[in-house]
């Protein structure tokens, strides 16, 4: 039963408060959005809770996505809450096969905030905004006490015009499609627990992987639009969890190949130390698509020639069973089940 | 990556695997129990009990320092938080720890300063720069731990830094398994002793499990062609009726264990005399308290501490599991009142316990067909 059908207040949301957890984008996230939100603000188009809600107007379909973005620090190895928030809008239009028309974005301020880091901010947003193709049409502005923001947050919200070829809908998808992946994982989320400094790590080559993943659906429309059946930028709950909102919304099983999956190795290290996985770790820059199996090599081949898709791949499969379970399987034939993120990724002790 | 890419070579993997399976006896079950909540967690990562004999059965042992925490020593550490001008600071798998009351994460909702840290010095860092604050520490963990903690006390002392404390309730793994191999229902065959436990301790505390009760001990490393070694060594002792302590992770753990760790340990701490395990109940001597010349960087001495005890949930069978009578989802509870979010049982809470492992890693299997508790 999909989410369009499921009776209202299926899900229930009984937490006494809100915590962290319910904002790091895994189960609790979803609680809080089908249990609490989605029951009162029902209706079809927010039904199926995608990044971008998607409608016709006028016989052209559209496709809107707002967004916030609270990061801690405001700048990181290889990018900075004003690129993010400009990458990370034009990817959900991406991955609903739209192209971005416009933007807005809101700046909530902290008094105190110093000039050169909002400038620095507003020119990143702008820089980024130019490499996507996109215009900034509007936004505003509100400052607030001291102590009552990180520096400042980012508001967006973004609209754009779907390819008429791309026909995306979990339930096409069948088993014996395979899963792509446009390049290695993690980069984002370990870069930003490394740049808070609380860790005695160093990786002085790990940079945040933020970035517009718009060339990479356009080579998937270009090679094989029939074929294209999902899209989703796996950013916090990281490729667990967009892949299991995937199994349950086709209501089938996703085999992943462990060996397969790109990570670099520093992503790697931190995670064996920090006791994390990979799978639960954050991107801001990477693409899972499902692509029919007759499809899936000039797929992949488009992806990979993408400039930064170098190490796209072909990462799993869709199959009939376990049903609505995603299952990692390793070179040596061990398996095992990946759920969603619960709460945050916290580290082992041991 | 090297000292991991090593030990996850497939063709090694199925090598050993094979050699396990051709070495044990068909018509005997073997029951060999990893001590350390950090191999329950490896073996399930890893998916290693697709690759062992059906016949070879591993039972998860107490070794989650997070979760034979009980309950009642999670509420008396949140106490603390109340105080006004307390910055309470625990590892990140405390956080999710629940008391009667909330887990850190939720008294940390409520506007409670706890934080997380990575290690016992970074409290000590924060008490620095925080001098108008107290800054205490919820010091959980067997031997791999306490040595950290006893270090940093030791640094604390030595910097005259008053405005942090230890609340200490790190316990020691031999009186554990002790426990369990005089619990009457004990069925295991053998052990795989812990990895980091053992850095530290070294490999002689075992050698009790060898000479009394008669069962091998093989200390393993935590890759997966680690613990597939130390499984097939086990196999050989109890195939050549031995029982003896061998040591497979002998690039990190000396057989005579870390003398500068166990000194630190020793300046610090005394055993207490009994101590109380979720899911275990009461064992004597089998955790630490500071000395009496660190009173003063006692959480338990500088805090009115309410010593609040709570009964194990008796739904719950954590006993039986860590025994190794029961496996999780023979458990009543499992997957529906007690899971990752809501632990109800000891096991569930640490990503290390054998139940949480088990949910998270092996729930799509049909358990129907092994629903029935494993007889001897």
């Amino acid at each position: 039963m999909d989410i369009l059908e499921r009776p209202p207040g299926e899900v229930r949301f009984r937490d006494p408060q809100i915590e962290m957890a319910h904002g790091a984008g895994g189960k609790l996230t979803r609680r809080l959005i089908e249990g609490l939100i989605l029951p009162l603000l029902r209706n079809p188009v927010l039904a199926p809770l995608s990044d971008s809600a998607v409608f016709d107007m006028n016989g052209v379909r559209v496709a809107t996505t707002a967004d916030a973005y609270v990061v801690k620090p405001l700048r990181f190895a290889g990018g900075s809450i004003g690129e993010l928030a400009v990458n990370g809008t034009v990817n959900d239009l991406a991955v609903a096969g739209a192209h971005p028309v416009g933007l807005m974005a809101t700046f909530i301020l902290e008094a105190g905030l110093r000039g050169d880091d909002l400038r620095l901010e507003v020119e990143a947003v702008a820089s980024a905004a130019r490499r996507a193709g996109v215009a900034i049409f509007g936004g505003d502005t509100k400052v607030v006490e001291h102590g009552f923001a990180d520096g400042m947050y980012v508001s967006t919200f973004g609209i754009g015009t779907v390819d008429p070829r791309a026909r995306l809908d979990a339930r096409a998808v069948r088993a014996g499609d395979r899963i792509l992946l446009s390049g290695p994982i993690g980069d984002h989320g370990i870069t930003i627990l490394l740049a808070r400094g609380e860790l005695d790590l160093e990786a002085d080559t790990l940079v945040s992987d933020t970035r517009s993943v718009l060339p990479f659906v356009d080579a998937l429309l270009d090679s094989a639009a029939a074929g294209l059946r999902w899209m989703r930028d796996p950013t916090r709950g990281g490729v667990a969890t967009a892949l299991n909102e995937l199994a349950s919304e086709c209501a089938l099983g996703i085999a992943i190949f462990e060996d397969a999956i790109p990570l670099r190795d520093e992503v790697r290290g931190a995670c064996e130390i920090l006791g994390l996985d990979p799978l639960h770790i954050a991107n801001e820059g990477q693409l899972l698509a499902v692509v029919a199996a007759e499809e899936a090599d000039v797929a992949l081949e488009a992806m990979q020639a993408v400039p930064g898709g170098e190490r796209a791949a072909c990462i799993g499969e869709v199959r009939t069973a376990p049903a609505k379970t995603v299952l990692a399987h390793n070179g040596y034939g061990g398996s095992r089940a990946v759920d969603m993120l619960v709460g945050d990724p916290l580290p082992r002790i041991c | 990556m090297k000292y991991v890419d090593e030990f996850r070579d497939p063709q090694l993997i199925r090598n050993v695997a094979g050699e396990i399976a051709r070495s044990v006896d068909p018509n005997h079950e073997y029951r060999i129990m990893e001590v350390c909540g950090g191999h329950t967690h490896a073996i399930y990562r890893h998916g290693l009990q697709d690759v062992l004999p059906e016949n070879l059965r591993l039972v998860h042992g107490p070794g989650c320092p997070v979760c034979v925490l009980p309950t009642g020593r999670v509420d008396d550490g949140l106490s603390i938080a109340e105080h006004p001008g307390v910055i309470l600071t625990a590892f990140g798998d405390m956080m999710r720890v629940p008391g009667t009351r909330g887990t850190p994460l939720e008294l940390k909702a409520r506007g409670a300063d706890i934080r997380m840290v990575y290690s016992p010095l970074d409290a000590l860092r924060l008490a620095q720069n925080e001098p108008t604050k107290h800054v205490c520490f919820f010091a959980i963990g067997f031997e791999t731990t306490a040595p950290s903690t006893a270090l940093t006390l030791l640094r604390a002392k030595a910097l005259g830094v008053r405005n942090f404390s230890i609340f200490c309730n790190h316990v020691t793994i031999v009186p554990a398994i002790r426990a369990i191999l005089e619990s009457p229902d004990m069925r295991l065959d053998g052990f795989i002793g812990p990895g980091h436990v053992s850095t530290v301790s070294g490999c002689r505390p075992y050698e009790f499990i060898a000479r009394d009760y008669g069962k091998p001990v093989v200390v393993a490393g935590f890759e997966p062609l680690d613990l597939l070694e130390a499984i097939l060594m086990v196999v050989r002792q109890l195939n050549a009726k031995e029982a003896k302590v061998e040591n497979q992770y002998r690039r990190i753990v000396p057989w005579e264990g870390n003398m500068p760790a166990l000194r630190a340990m020793s300046d610090v701490f005394e055993l207490r005399p009994y101590f109380e395990w979720r899911g275990l109940g009461f064992i004597s001597q089998s955790a630490l308290k500071l000395l009496p010349a660190y009173a003063a960087w006692d959480a338990e001495v500088q805090f009115e501490i309410p010593g609040v005890r709570v009964t194990d949930p008796r739904a719950a069978q954590c006993g039986e599991v860590l025994k190794g009578v029961l496996r999780p989802p023979q458990c009543k509870l499992f997957g529906k009142e007690c899971n990752p979010e809501h632990p109800v049982g000891a096991l569930m809470v640490s990503s290390e316990g054998a139940c949480a492992a088990y949910y998270r890693y092996v729930r799509y299997e049909d358990d129907a067909a092994n629903a029935q508790p494993v007889t001897s």
